[in-house]
């Protein structure tokens, strides 16, 4: 089965070509179907070739597939090529299977929509390129991937092209992740002006064995964490994630959840022994990022009234976490929270998706609760989502949040600094604690405050809100299992029960940091944190369920510190500025330069013009003249003096 | 008794100098094609004068050689040149050698 | 004693001709100052013992050349006086005798610095006195150039026959009337014949 790992990603676009070639024809749900089962099938493949890496030696877990030569370009060579081992293989376990349960969703979400197979048309095509992106083997396979998701993202989020803010969105992501991109690409180029090629092994080879510079290390480091801050939509470029909602719940969940704005991540795991042999600061830069992204998200999350948006905000704040866990050099911790998040995440949108369809596309928290009844599935499933990624144990999210607060506690270099960005992660967790128990209570519990607005909405006329169809509601079931046992990826108590951290070995054994501390200490900050984080539960049910604390939403955090206004003014007044200046430079300077060339020349000729008389008689003269200068010379050389 | 000098080659030379800046000062100054012709004569005889003396000079018989062949072309030239003048003059008799720039444009 | 006055005699001939030639106004007697130079260059040929130089120079440039000139300036009509008097461009009057003199200058300095400097037989045939064999080499001055012309220089000989038949060719051609037709289609095109 390792042969054929190319299967993984090709299913995904042979059914993009299908539905491409037949999807007006097969329509409504039969497209949806179609794609469901390709990504499907990939799953399949994926889960197989799973099983034969299990049954191989932990050494030879590592098998590259080469589909052609693509670019054999003089010192260059880059072969269109698909790696399979353990890291690539988890994100593509999760990306198939996390894909296949959101696909089977979006057959009953998008039901009804005039450009159903259009959908799932961009949906494989963003299969597709997603598991180019993971499975690749050199940097330019997974920076075809990059763009290729890129792309996909932009035409899902502004699949509704006829709202305004659709488009504009789309847009916007697309541009963003774009400054991202820039970095990406130094990065390549930098790896192959140092190492000679872009495959990863090459690469990482290069830097375990001491033959990449410190600071080329650190150049690559700091520029794909560029590419990663595009993607992955950390400052100061996370702006295009909370507008990417604009797409429709699915489209929010797979690619803005679970797999693509996770390839940032993917990536620096990926290189991790150019990590660390990169300058300590350039972890640490790394690690000071996420932990403030973290915050920042969560302090705006606090403050949203969409159902969506607060989740966006999450998922930033979450992709935070995991970039602090990076620069921690937590590698596995990473990992880890990029699969428990894409479980509970994913389950989080895809159950308010499922109030969004109930409540007929409403998507304003203000004017829901008391769901519960209505909607027990969507509330129960939603229920544990919201416990997992709150941090309670025994569910998911604790296990490897934990992980991530221990790592950054017990960082060997820097220590100050990392014992602060403990801190920020601590905060940020009970942050997250708080604004989600926030918005259970207002979605799922307390009074319904949707009774009052049913004159508003034109729906089919008895405006009563009601569960999702069956097939929303299973991948929400599935979901909700996985987050509930998720955690037993890697449970910290014995050496045998940290599977990830075993499974990933090779990959990251260069550059993992293990923690070193003792077992008082790392019990004591686990049950700390945990005690926090309920808490932090207690006081939002006293706040939004009792109502005996007073709501703190300021009117700045909604506005997400103003930060998207400040983008806008800057690129409006000092951008501008900038880019005015930069266009009269050429336009004065370089261009001044070449048309003073040609006028200089055209003076020089107009006034040397002034010989050409006409007159043989001048002509003469001027022999005559030059015959003297001629006779001086030679005249002069002769005697000496020249 | 006057002091005697023989001529020297010298002697000849400056006096072709003497005979070649007056022919050239000749073609400068006048405006007939037909003086400017003869000036110009004028300096090839100053050339042939100065070969001949170094010819002397030198005790070489190929400086007076050289001037057969200057004279041979210099009739040449004479011919062709004054066959163009007088093509030109036919039409125009009373062209000189500022009309030349006419042609110009 | 006699070398000096011939010398004498003969240079005022030249220079004297020559000056003749660029001052006179009328062509006809400039024609005629010119034969006077050449007259005078032929007797320093002579001085300088190249006797067969100093006839050709007499029967083709005085001769022939001369005459030719005399030929077309009768022919052309052109004997009318030029006016010295004016001269369109004022600059050329003045820098013509500067150049003039400035190449005279220049040429003679070049003569003295270069003859101080070389050692001058003054021999007064062109004969060595005595050959390399040590046997005396009294050939004539035409004999002498004979035997360089047609021996070291043959090629350029033929060359500058090959040139004279050129000459006479061309300016036949250049200097023909234009036959009927061609006269008939300039009349008709207006282009003034």
């Amino acid at each position: 089965m390792l042969d054929v790992i190319w299967l993984i990603p090709a299913l995904p676009l042979a059914g993009f070509l299908l539905i491409l070639l037949f999807g007006r024809r097969l329509g409504d749900p039969k497209a949806g179907l179609l794609a469901t089962a390709m990504c499907g099938g990939a799953f399949l493949v994926t889960l197989l070739t799973f099983f034969d890496l299990l049954s191989k030696d932990a050494e030879e877990r590592s098998h590259v597939v080469t589909i052609f030569s693509w670019l054999p370009v003089g010192g260059l060579k880059v072969d269109a090529a698909f790696l399979a081992d353990p890291l690539s293989i988890t994100m593509a376990l999760f990306v198939t299977g996390i894909g296949t349960l959101i696909h089977l969703y979006a057959t009953g979400y998008m039901k009804g929509d005039p450009k159903f197979s259009k959908f799932f048309l961009y949906l494989n095509l963003f299969a597709f390129s997603m598991l180019m992106l993971v499975l690749g083997e050199n940097m330019l396979v997974t920076f075809l991937g990059w763009e290729g998701v890129g792309t996909c993202s932009y035409f899902l989020i502004s699949f509704w092209h006829t709202r305004e803010s659709a488009a504009t969105a789309g847009k916007k992501a697309f541009v963003t992740n774009r400054v991202g991109d820039w970095g990406f690409m130094v990065a390549m180029f930098l790896a192959f002006q140092a190492v000679g090629s872009l495959s990863y092994s090459g690469l990482n080879l290069a830097a375990e064995g001491g033959v990449l510079s410190k600071s080329t290390a650190t150049a690559i480091t700091m520029m794909l964490f560029i590419g990663a801050c595009g993607k992955s939509a950390q400052l100061p470029l996370y702006l295009w994630l909370p507008d990417a909602m604009e797409g429709p719940t699915p489209v929010s969940a797979l690619i803005h959840a679970a797999t693509m704005v996770t390839a940032g991540v993917y990536l620096m795991v990926r290189v991790n022994p150019v990590i660390a042999t990169a300058f300590s600061w350039a972890p640490a830069v790394i690690a000071v990022v996420g932990a403030a992204t973290a915050l920042f998200a969560a302090t705006v999350a606090v403050a949203q009234t969409d159902i969506k948006k607060v989740l966006a905000y999450s998922t930033v704040s979450q992709l935070g976490f995991m970039f602090l866990a990076v620069g921690s050099g937590a590698y596995v911790a990473a990992i880890f929270h990029m699969v428990t998040h894409a479980f509970f995440k994913a389950l989080l949108f895809l159950g308010s998706g499922s109030v969004i369809h109930g409540m007929h596309h409403e998507q304003d928290m203000r004017r829901m609760g008391a769901l519960r009844a209505l909607m027990p599935v969507t509330a129960g499933t939603f229920i544990i989502g919201w416990l997992a990624i709150a941090g309670v144990p025994p569910f998911a999210g604790f296990w490897s949040k934990d992980e991530i607060l221990l790592s950054a506690w017990a960082y060997p270099n820097h220590q100050a600094l990392y014992k602060i960005l403990w801190g920020v992660a601590l905060v940020t967790a009970l942050l997250t604690a708080y604004y989600m128990t926030r918005q259970v209570v207002m979605v799922f519990f307390g009074k319904a405050r949707w009774e009052d607005h049913s004159g508003d909405h034109g729906a089919h006329g008895d405006f009563k809100p009601h569960e999702s169809p069956a097939v929303m509601l299973l991948p929400l079931v599935v979901l909700c299992g996985l987050s509930v046992v998720g955690g037993v990826l890697n449970l910290p108590f014995t050496e045998s029960t940290k599977r990830l951290l075993h499974w990933l070995e090779p990959i990251v054994h260069f550059g993992e940091i293990e923690p070193h501390e003792s077992a008082g200490v790392k019990w004591g900050l686990a049950v700390g944190t945990a005690a926090l984080c309920i808490v932090s539960i207690g006081v939002a049910l006293a706040v939004y369920q009792r109502h005996k604390l007073r709501a703190v939403e300021p009117q700045i955090l909604a506005d997400g510190w103003r930060y998207d206004r400040f983008v806008s003014w800057f690129m409006g007044k000092p951008g501008r500025d900038a880019f005015e200046a930069t266009a009269w430079a050429d336009r004065t300077i370089v261009d001044g330069a070449v048309n003073g060339v040609a006028t200089a020349v055209r003076r020089t000729g107009g006034v040397v013009r002034r010989t050409q008389t006409g007159f043989v008689r001048n002509y003469a003269l001027l022999i005559g003249g030059g015959v003297i200068l001629l006779l001086g010379w030679f005249l002069l050389r002769a005697l000496g003096v020249l | 008794m006057i002091a005697v000098a023989t001529p020297t080659p010298t002697w000849y030379l400056l006096l072709a100098a003497l005979l070649f800046a007056v022919g050239c000062t000749g073609v400068l100054v006048r405006r007939n094609p037909l003086v400017m012709f003869m000036s110009i004569e004028l300096m090839l005889n100053a050339v042939n004068l100065s070969f001949v003396a170094f010819s002397k000079a030198y005790t070489d018989i190929s400086g007076q050689t050289t001037v057969f062949f200057v004279l041979v072309v210099a009739a040449a030239e004479v011919v062709v040149g004054l066959g163009i003048i007088v093509a030109i003059l036919r039409r125009r008799p009373s062209a000189n050698a500022d009309d030349i720039a006419e042609l110009k444009g | 004693m006699i070398e000096l006055l011939v010398f004498i005699i003969a240079s005022l001939m030249v220079v004297g001709g020559a000056l003749g030639v660029i001052l006179r106004r009328n062509p006809v007697h400039a024609a005629l100052s010119l034969i006077l130079t050449l007259f005078g260059v032929a007797v320093h040929f002579v001085a300088m013992e190249a006797h067969f130089l100093a006839a050709v120079q007499v029967i083709v440039y005085a001769g022939a050349i001369v005459v030719l000139f005399l030929f077309v300036i009768m022919l052309l009509g052109v004997d009318k006086a030029e006016d010295l008097r004016t001269e369109p461009m004022l600059r050329q009057r003045i820098l013509g005798p500067i150049i003039g003199v400035g190449v005279l200058g220049l040429v003679g300095a070049g003569i003295l610095v270069a003859r101080s400097r070389t050692i001058v037989r003054n021999a007064t045939g062109l004969d060595p006195e005595v050959a390399a064999d040590g046997t005396l080499n009294p050939d004539s001055n035409v004999k002498q150039l004979a035997r360089s012309l047609f021996s070291d220089y043959v090629f350029a000989f033929e060359l500058t026959s090959v040139l004279l038949v050129i000459a006479v060719v061309g300016t036949v051609l250049l200097a023909r009337r234009p036959n009927k037709g061609l006269q008939a289609a300039r009349d008709k095109a207006g282009v003034n014949a």
